[in-house]
């Protein structure tokens, strides 16, 4: 399992991070979490507004911090596939 | 599943049955009532309070200086402080029917003139902070939208903002809010038409230019749509936005109080006033570099013009911290080159400065 975490330090993409954390280990997922900073890696998805989060490649949400229940909910349906 | 995809909830996010969640809905409904009376009930007694607590409790005569500052900031910080919370409230709920993916969409393709009317129009209600200038930036640039257009949003965005809105409203009346907001929307209009006119596309970051007219999908995320999801949308809104401004809020209104009460009346006419000219220019100047939210300024400015500076230049100073920033303008380095950052500012301070006078001459 690989998430990115795309967003350049702002609080909110650092919330978001916690919150991501938080969720693999609740899980107790051995999960790759890296935080993309650098705008032109950033801009290779489509999104519009930071933070927003990948999951195995997939954008799951942007310009949002989503809580951790749904977090929980985009890291199991990938995992389901 | 699909149930769980649209929950925005922070406790309960497990499965909700349909039974349960047209429960919750009721729920919502009378709890959103409830606060609404106690609200108004709050904000109708709020006077009487204040008055009593500073006079009668805290025995202060209504005549002293501290009388004077303890009564005026027992009625403006609450005062504020609700109003706050129900206009972020409302502004909250519109913005979850607005996502940058759908301003985009609506932008894209409109010409130019027009395009400037809208950027600036849908900067109010865009849902975007600072550090997001740099992607919404690049997604603008990439479908298409001219550069001029995607300025007159980023300049609207920042400058016409709903705390700015509540303080001019709470502390000035409706009038001065609605003067804001129109002029702010004319610069944010008039700054992206002239930067669009001056054809300085040559000065975007050369990778972002080459995005140009490359399609990329558009990201399907967006905001829940059910009843729930935009009430939780304002909900969430005023628990970020109020608890991140509140202390700035007391503060300024602190700052104010004292002013308020100690400083002579007048005692700025002089070098704030309408007579001296170079009072606006020096304050856009002194504004840029000085990175603030509304919060912590308006009650400060609210205080000066008290004190004899006129409205024009503490509106354009006003202005210049709130729209114009350093750590924006850092931000958005990365995707224009500086010749067109420094037109940037160039144009959007001197649209403020313009506003200033014209402010001093009619007021």
């Amino acid at each position: 399992m690989k998430i990115k975490i795309l967003g350049t330090g702002c609080a909110k993409c650092q919330q978001l991070e916690k919150t991501v954390r938080e969720a693999v280990k609740d899980l107790g997922l051995n999960a790759e979490i890296e935080d993309v900073k650098d705008m032109k890696k950033i801009m290779q998805y489509p999104i519009l507004a930071t933070p927003a989060l990948v999951v195995n490649e997939k954008l799951v949400a942007s310009g949002r911090v989503p809580n951790k229940a749904e977090v929980t909910v985009y890291i199991t349906s990938a995992l389901d596939k | 599943m699909k149930t769980t995809e649209t929950c925005h909830c922070d406790t309960s996010c497990n499965i909700v049955a349909a039974e349960k969640k047209a429960g919750s809905r009721k729920k919502l409904i009378v709890l959103l009532a409830g606060g609404l009376a106690l609200w108004v009930f709050l904000y109708y007694f709020l006077q009487r309070a204040a008055n009593y607590l500073t006079y009668d409790i805290l025995h202060l005569s209504p005549g002293s200086k501290l009388g004077s500052s303890v009564a005026f900031f027992l009625y403006d910080a609450p005062k504020v402080l609700l109003l706050l919370v129900l206009i972020v409230f409302v502004i909250g709920i519109i913005r979850s029917f607005f996502t940058p993916e759908r301003t985009r969409r609506i932008l894209a393709g409109k010409r130019e003139f027009a395009g400037n009317v809208m950027g600036a129009s849908l900067g109010i209600v865009t849902p975007f902070c600072s550090c997001s200038a740099c992607p919404l930036f690049i997604g603008f640039v990439e479908a298409g939208i001219p550069l001029g257009v995607t300025l007159s949003f980023l300049i609207a965005s920042p400058m016409i903002n709903e705390v700015a809105l509540v303080l001019l409203y709470g502390m000035f009346g409706w009038q001065i809010a609605i003067l804001y907001i129109v002029t702010g929307l004319i610069i944010a209009i008039a700054a992206g038409w002239v930067i669009g006119r001056l054809k300085l596309e040559r000065y975007i970051e050369d990778w972002v230019l080459e995005r140009r007219n490359t399609p990329s999908a558009v990201s399907a995320d967006s905001n829940s749509e059910a009843f729930e999801g935009r009430i939780r949308y304002g909900l969430n809104a005023v628990r970020d936005i109020v608890g991140k401004v509140w202390p700035y809020l007391l503060g300024g209104i602190a700052v104010g109080a004292g002013i308020h009460g100690y400083v002579p009346e007048g005692v700025l006419a002089s070098f704030m006033g309408k007579g001296a000219w170079w009072s606006v220019p020096l304050a856009v100047i002194i504004g840029i570099p000085i990175y603030s939210n509304a919060a912590g300024v308006i009650p400060v400015v609210q205080a000066l013009l008290e004190k004899g500076a006129a409205l024009g230049t503490a509106l354009a100073f006003m202005m210049a911290v709130v729209g114009l920033s350093l750590p924006e303008t850092i931000i958005l380095r990365r995707v224009l080159k500086w010749q067109l950052l420094a037109v940037f500012i160039g144009v959007v301070g001197l649209g403020i400065v313009i506003t200033g006078y014209i402010f001093n001459l009619v007021l």
